[in-house]
C-alpha cells in the first residue's frame, strides 16, 4: 500500500466537504434531493443524515474492500454496496419513526442514485484507506446536510412562517406560498448559487488586483 | 390497485405532476442535457425508451419478489434491472445509429443514475399500478421529462445569445428558468382528474 | 495486493475468475447485510404500525375501549365501548391527492348513519397547504357528522357525499373545501364520497355481526 501523505491529515478530509468541496454548491451534485425534500427544515434535516449514513457506511466498506475489486466491474459493485445501505437506512427509518418515513417517501429509496454517493465512492473511497474515508464520509455528508438546512429552512421560513414546525415570523406576514412548492425549490437554489458565485467573483476580484498591476 | 384512469395517469405524469419541474427527479440530464435542443429531444427519446423497458421490469420483478415474500431485495433488483436495461439501450443505438451513440455520449450510462428512471419503479409499485398503468404511466413519465427538457433546451439557446451578468450564468440560471418553468406547469393542476 | 497486481495475474489465469468472485463475493455480504437488518427491525416496524393504526382508530372512534377486526374485502375495524356496545366501523380510503397517494381512517357509525371523523395516515401533500387536510379544525368539522344515510331500499346512498366551495356547505352530506387546498380536499372528498358508496350499504346490513370477541366466543 503506498504511503499516505502525512501533510494531509483526517481533519482536512473532514473540512473540505463542509465548504470548499461542498457537495451541493460547489460541485452541484445530488441534485435531485435536494430540491424535493427541502420543503421544510425537518425533511431536509432527515434526508440529509440518512444520505450522510448511507454515504459513511458505502465508503467504509468500498474503502475496505477496495482491493478486491476489479476495475471493469467497480461501477456495478459501489453501486449495490449503496443501495445495500440505502435498504438498511430505509428499514431503520421505518422502524425510528413511521410517520417520518411515510413523510420522506420514495426519496429514501432515491438516496441510490444520489451521484455524491457514487462520486464519493469512485473518487476517493476506493483509492484511500478507511479511516480517511470514513472522514471524507462524514465531511461530505455534513456539507451535504448543511446545504439541505439552508434550503429547508429558507424554504419553510419564507413559504410558512415557521422553522421546523414553530412559527418564527408574526402571523402577520403573509407567506410566499411558491417557496414551499417545486418552483420555490429552483428558486431558492438558483438563490443560494447566485449569492455563492457572487462572493466568489468578490473574492477573486480583491486577489486578483495586486497581480493586474503592471 | 389504483383506480386512476389511463388517461389521468398519462396527464398526471407528463403535465400535472412532471416528473423534473414537480417531482425533481432527473434534475441531472435537465441541467446537463438542455443546452442544445438536437441532444435534448435525443435524450427524452432515450429515456423515454429506458423508463418503458424499466417500468416493465419492475412490475415483472415486483411480482416475483410478493411471491417470495422478499420485500427488502425490492431496491436492489429495481438498480440492477435498470443498469441493464441502459446497457441494452447502450448496445441498441450503437448498433442501430452510431451518430446518435456519438451526439448523446456520456449521456447514455448516466441514465443509470437518473433518479427519474428508479423514482418511476418506485411510485408505480407505491401505488400499486396494473401492468397496462404502470406502461401508461412510463410512456407520460418520459413524455414530461421530454417536454420539460425540450422546453428548456429552447429557452437556454436564446439565453446562450443574451447578456447576462457573469454571477448569473450556468447554473444558477437555468435554475432560475426552471422554477419559472414549473410555475408554468402549475396551472395544469387538476387536469384529467377524475 | 493491489488491484494492478490482481489485473496482471488475472491475463496470465484468465480474467473472468476475479470478477465473478467480486461481484458473488460482495452480493453475499450486501444480501447479508440486508435480510440482517430487515430481520432485526421487522418487529419494530410491525409494532409501530400497529399502534399507528390504533392511535388512528381511537382518533377517530373516541372511547373505544375494544377493537375487533374484520376480514371483508379490505379489513374493517370495529370498535366498541366498555359496555360491548358498537361505536362504530373503522376503514381506509385512498386516493390520489395533490402531490402523491392520500390515505385516510374514516369511522362510521352505524346507529346514527353518520361518518364520524377522519384520519389522516399517509399524505405528501405540500406542507402549510395541501396538509391542511390534517390540521385544519374546519375542514375537520366536516365529518364529525357527515351524513350518510341510506335510502329507502337500503341498497344505496340516499345522497352521495359532496364537497362544496368554501363556507356554502349547507347540507349535512357536504363538505366545505379548504381555500388553498382545492386538489388535496378534493381527494379527500372523492375517496369518502366513494368508499362509503360501497361500503355503507353493506357496513350497515351487516351491523349486528360486528359483535365483540367476548361474545363470538361465548356464542361459538
Amino acid at each position: 500500500m503506498a504511503a499516505e501523505p502525512r501533510d494531509i491529515t483526517g481533519a482536512d478530509d473532514l473540512v473540505r466537504g463542509l465548504w470548499r468541496e461542498n457537495p451541493v454548491f460547489v460541485q452541484v451534485l445530488g441534485m435531485c434531493p435536494v430540491l424535493a425534500v427541502t420543503n421544510s427544515a425537518v425533511n431536509g434535516l432527515t434526508m440529509g443524515l440518512a444520505t450522510l449514513f448511507v454515504l459513511v457506511l458505502s465508503n467504509t466498506l468500498v474503502s475496505l474492500l477496495r482491493d478486491y475489486i476489479p476495475r471493469q466491474v467497480r461501477i456495478a459493485t459501489f453501486i449495490l454496496i449503496i443501495a445495500t445501505f440505502v435498504t438498511v437506512v430505509d428499514y431503520l427509518i421505518q422502524a425510528f419513526s413511521l410517520e417520518l418515513h411515510r413523510s420522506l417517501g420514495a426519496f429514501i429509496s432515491l438516496i441510490v442514485v444520489n451521484c455524491l454517493i457514487l462520486s464519493r465512492a469512485e473518487a476517493f473511497a476506493s483509492r484511500h484507506g478507511p479511516l480517511r474515508s470514513i472522514m471524507d464520509g462524514l465531511g461530505m455528508g455534513l456539507g451535504f446536510t448543511l446545504a439541505l438546512l439552508c434550503m429547508g429552512a429558507v424554504r419553510e421560513i419564507l413559504g410558512n412562517g415557521s422553522l421546523f414546525g414553530v412559527a418564527v415570523l408574526p402571523s402577520a406576514f403573509q407567506p410566499w406560498i411558491v417557496m414551499v412548492l417545486p418552483g420555490g425549490g429552483f428558486f431558492t437554489l438558483g438563490a443560494w448559487l447566485l449569492l455563492i458565485n457572487f462572493r466568489k467573483q468578490q473574492r477573486a476580484k480583491t486577489l486578483a488586483v495586486p497581480v493586474e498591476q503592471p | 390497485m389504483s383506480d386512476d384512469s389511463l388517461w389521468t395517469i398519462f396527464i398526471n405524469a407528463t403535465l400535472v405532476n412532471n416528473f423534473v419541474l414537480a417531482y425533481f427527479l432527473g434534475i441531472c440530464p435537465f441541467l446537463g442535457v438542455s443546452s442544445k435542443m438536437s441532444t435534448a429531444t435525443r435524450m427524452g427519446a432515450a429515456v423515454t425508451f429506458v423508463m418503458l423497458v424499466a417500468s416493465l421490469s419492475a412490475y415483472g420483478i415486483n411480482a416475483l419478489l410478493e411471491w417470495l415474500g422478499a420485500p427488502y431485495l425490492r431496491l436492489i433488483s429495481y438498480i440492477v434491472v435498470i443498469a441493464s436495461a441502459v446497457q441494452f439501450v447502450e448496445m441498441f443505438v450503437k448498433k442501430m445509429s452510431p451518430t446518435l451513440f456519438r451526439a448523446l455520449g456520456i449521456f447514455l450510462p448516466l441514465i443509470t443514475t437518473n433518479c427519474a428512471i428508479l423514482g418511476l419503479a418506485l411510485f408505480q409499485t407505491n401505488r400499486g399500478y396494473n401492468l397496462l398503468q404502470c406502461l401508461v404511466f412510463a410512456a407520460g413519465a418520459g413524455a414530461g421529462f421530454t417536454l420539460a427538457l425540450v422546453l428548456m433546451a429552447g429557452i437556454r439557446e436564446k439565453l446562450a445569445l443574451a447578456q447576462l451578468s457573469d454571477i448569473v450564468q450556468g447554473t444558477a440560471i437555468s435554475l432560475m428558468v426552471a422554477g419559472i418553468l414549473s410555475l408554468a406547469f402549475m396551472g395544469f393542476a387538476g387536469l384529467g382528474a377524475a | 495486493m493491489k488491484t494492478v497486481d490482481i489485473i496482471a495475474s488475472d491475463r496470465q489465469s484468465g480474467l473472468a475468475w476475479p470478477m465473478y468472485r467480486a461481484l458473488v463475493g460482495i452480493g453475499i455480504i450486501c444480501a447479508l447485510l440486508i435480510v440482517g437488518v430487515f430481520l432485526y427491525t421487522a418487529p419494530q416496524i410491525e409494532r409501530n404500525r400497529a399502534e399507528l393504526l390504533d392511535r388512528a382508530i381511537l382518533r377517530v372512534l373516541p372511547g373505544a375501549a375494544e377493537v375487533r377486526r374484520f376480514e371483508l374485502e379490505q379489513p374493517v375495524y370495529a370498535a366498541f365501548d366498555a359496555a360491548g356496545e358498537l361505536l362504530g366501523v373503522a376503514l381506509q380510503a385512498h386516493a390520489m391527492g395533490y402531490q402523491d397517494t392520500v390515505r385516510i381512517l374514516y369511522g362510521y357509525d352505524p346507529q346514527r348513519q353518520i361518518i364520524v371523523g377522519i384520519q389522516v395516515l399517509e399524505s405528501r401533500e405540500t406542507p402549510g397547504l395541501g396538509d391542511k387536510i390534517e390540521h385544519d379544525e374546519h375542514f375537520l368539522q366536516n365529518f364529525a357528522a357527515l351524513d350518510v344515510h341510506l335510502s329507502a331500499d337500503g341498497q344505496s346512498l340516499a345522497h352521495p357525499i359532496e364537497l362544496v366551495k368554501p363556507g356554502q356547505k349547507t347540507q349535512a352530506w357536504q363538505i366545505d373545501a379548504i381555500s388553498g387546498a382545492t386538489i388535496s380536499s378534493a381527494a379527500v372528498a372523492g375517496m369518502l364520497r366513494k368508499s362509503a358508496e360501497y361500503w355503507v350499504p353493506q357496513l350497515y346490513n351487516m351491523r349486528v355481526e360486528f359483535t365483540p370477541q367476548a361474545e363470538a366466543d361465548d356464542g361459538s
